[in-house]
């Protein structure tokens, strides 16, 4: 898995269409959190649920495979052994990275994934990382470890 | 290529400050403002839904603070940490977020007279009791613990007992009851001592002493470690929905930096005490030479209980950083080297020969070293605890404070030594010829 600040800078600037499996569409869910901030930061975001017809103003879909424009980051809020038919889903649809939220952390998955030319994060938020590396973290006291003489970008 | 693992005396100086996105700047600006303009209407909503990170208003967030707040959670090794505008406050800060009516603290019984009068009067009017146990026996901690009991409280190095923490037994006996250990390390700095290393899981600092350095301005800061778990059913305000923030969940919603959101959010936002921009930019200022100045704290310090020890006029010496103390051991553990010795910080106490009357006269006597009741000073600073930091405790209390009738604490500065150690004389040779 990746989990270093060029990796994670690289895939979160060079992706652009995020879907998030599991999202739920109570708004104080975490999941919701995320959906929103992804959007306000300027990103596709697919709901993929196959419970709700729409999130956030966006189609929701039952599967990965049923989302007709391409992926390139699937954003996984399920349980950590659920985690393995998705992985499958994701590299069958062309996506470019598997994005497992923090506290799911399966293993297989990951090595599937990377076996398959996928970038992989585990046990991570899309949310907070993108806040910790592109500016927003750092303003609620976090330590996002960064140490730089460059401005922002 | 795996993230620099950086040094604390690089942190010191970049840690939470890149430069500034809009200017360029590579020093800290100061941003003077009581408020931020929202982009929009939805922009505003999911700031104050807390789904998006951004400043709304100075006493939840301000970006100058936060580069304080960052740094100080680099430096000790921590997930977050939210500042304050003074050590009390902090300390406050820390347990309200842990504790309601009904529960129990276990405390040690050497603290900062300030923080024991805090716990035994204030938190007690509150519903929330307090056990307070000997600092340097663990299995004392282990004893008092109650069913309700839900925060440990200790300073890493006392002020002015200087008794020396077991912070990792300390913090197992906490962990065996889901409870977490809360850390005062305010004398050692997080220079040269990371309680977070040795298992504790907030930390807090009085940013008024060794982080700032000055004696100018008055700060503190609470550090959460990231580490603690806040779901064990103990803490129901971490996981419950905040009746006082549109029912989030703090834990669930922020992780491993939920306490901290938790404290900002309901308990900076609601009590107020926030640190202003221009308070955290003078604190940062020290901070970036904290490293070199706790070297000469300690190798300055480490010098004047040598000269104390072997003085006439001297009846006793308590500095941890000497060889032969019972704890010296268990502060190697601890503290980082300096100059081959375990750092023991600046501060030190001692007994005049003839009592608190002539320990009162040695303080009038000194001449450049300050009589006032700060520590951690450029200045070298001088106290009689027993009659000033610790006046509203009874004597008993004293006692189990670490505080004798004729102790004299001295935070040593960055003066020359051989200055300091000509004005403890002479001051020491005028208290005699007075007598």
């Amino acid at each position: 898995m990746q989990d270093d600040i060029t990796e994670l800078r690289r895939i979160l600037r060079t992706n652009h269409t995020i879907a998030v499996v599991g999202l739920s569409a109570e708004w104080h869910r975490p999941s919701y959190f995320v959906a929103k901030y992804v959007q306000s930061k300027g990103y596709r975001m697919v709901p993929v649920n196959p419970r709700y017809e729409q999130i956030l103003g966006e189609r929701c879909y039952a599967r990965l495979e049923d989302i007709p424009v391409p992926v390139d980051i699937v954003d996984v809020f399920r349980r950590t052994e659920d985690v393995g038919p998705i992985a499958d889903s994701a590299i069958h649809i062309g996506a470019k990275c598997l994005w497992q939220q923090i506290g799911v952390k399966n293993l297989e998955a990951d090595a599937r994934a990377r076996a398959a030319g996928l970038d992989s994060v585990m046990d991570h938020c899309v949310k907070i990382e993108h806040a910790r590396l592109f500016g927003g973290l750092h303003w609620v006291g976090v330590n996002t470890r960064i140490v730089s003489a460059r401005r922002p970008v | 290529m795996a993230d620099r693992e950086f040094k604390p005396e690089t942190l010191a100086i970049h840690a939470g400050q890149i430069p500034d996105a809009a200017t360029g700047a590579r020093a800290l600006p100061i941003y003077q403002t009581t408020s931020f303009v929202f982009d929009s209407a939805d922009h505003a909503a999911s700031l104050f839904n807390l789904q998006t990170f951004g400043n709304v208003y100075s006493r939840l967030s301000n970006p100058t603070v936060a580069a304080l707040e960052e740094r100080c959670a680099a430096l000790e090794g921590g997930r977050a940490a939210v500042a304050s505008a003074s050590g009390m406050a902090a300390e406050a800060m820390a347990l309200m977020t842990m504790l309601q009516s009904g529960d129990h603290v276990v405390a040690a019984g050497a603290l900062y007279g300030g923080t024991v009068t805090m716990l035994s009067v204030n938190l007690a009017r509150l519903g929330i009791e307090t056990t307070f146990v000997d600092a340097m026996r663990p299995e004392a901690f282990a004893a008092a613990m109650k069913p309700n009991t839900r925060a440990v409280f200790a300073e890493s190095l006392g002020n002015p007992s200087l008794a020396v923490l077991d912070i990792a037994a300390v913090a197992e006996i906490a962990h065996a009851h889901g409870v977490p250990l809360v850390i005062d390390n305010t004398v050692p700095s997080p220079f040269l001592c990371n309680p977070i290393r040795f298992g504790a899981d907030v930390v807090v600092h009085s940013a008024t002493k060794y982080l700032g350095g000055h004696g100018t301005t008055l700060a503190g800061v609470v550090v959460e470690s990231g580490k603690f778990p806040w779901d064990n059913g103990k803490f129901p305000g971490m996981t419950e929905p905040s009746p006082g923030y549109h029912g989030v969940k703090f834990y669930e919603t922020f992780g491993d930096f939920g306490f901290t959101m938790r404290c900002r959010m309901e308990n900076l936002r609601v009590y107020g005490a926030a640190l202003s921009p221009m308070s955290a930019w003078q604190i940062l200022q020290g901070v970036e030479t904290l490293p070199v100045r706790m070297e000469r704290h300690c190798t300055n310090a480490h010098a004047v209980a040598v000269f104390l020890r072997s003085h006439e006029a001297v009846s006793w010496v308590n500095y941890p950083g000497l060889a032969d103390h019972p704890q010296h051991a268990l502060l190697a553990r601890q503290m980082r080297s300096v100059g081959g010795a375990p750092g023991a910080s600046g501060l030190l106490a001692f007994g005049v020969k003839g009592g608190a009357e002539r320990g009162v006269r040695f303080i009038e006597s000194a001449q450049f070293m300050s009589h006032l009741v700060n520590i951690g000073d450029t200045r070298t600073l001088i106290s009689h605890p027993a009659s000033t930091t610790h006046r509203q405790l009874d004597a008993a209390q004293q006692l189990a404070a670490g505080v004798k009738p004729d102790m004299i604490r001295i935070s040593v500065g960055l003066e020359h030594i051989d200055d300091i150690l000509w004005d403890i004389d002479q001051a020491l040779a005028r208290a005699r010829a007075s007598a």
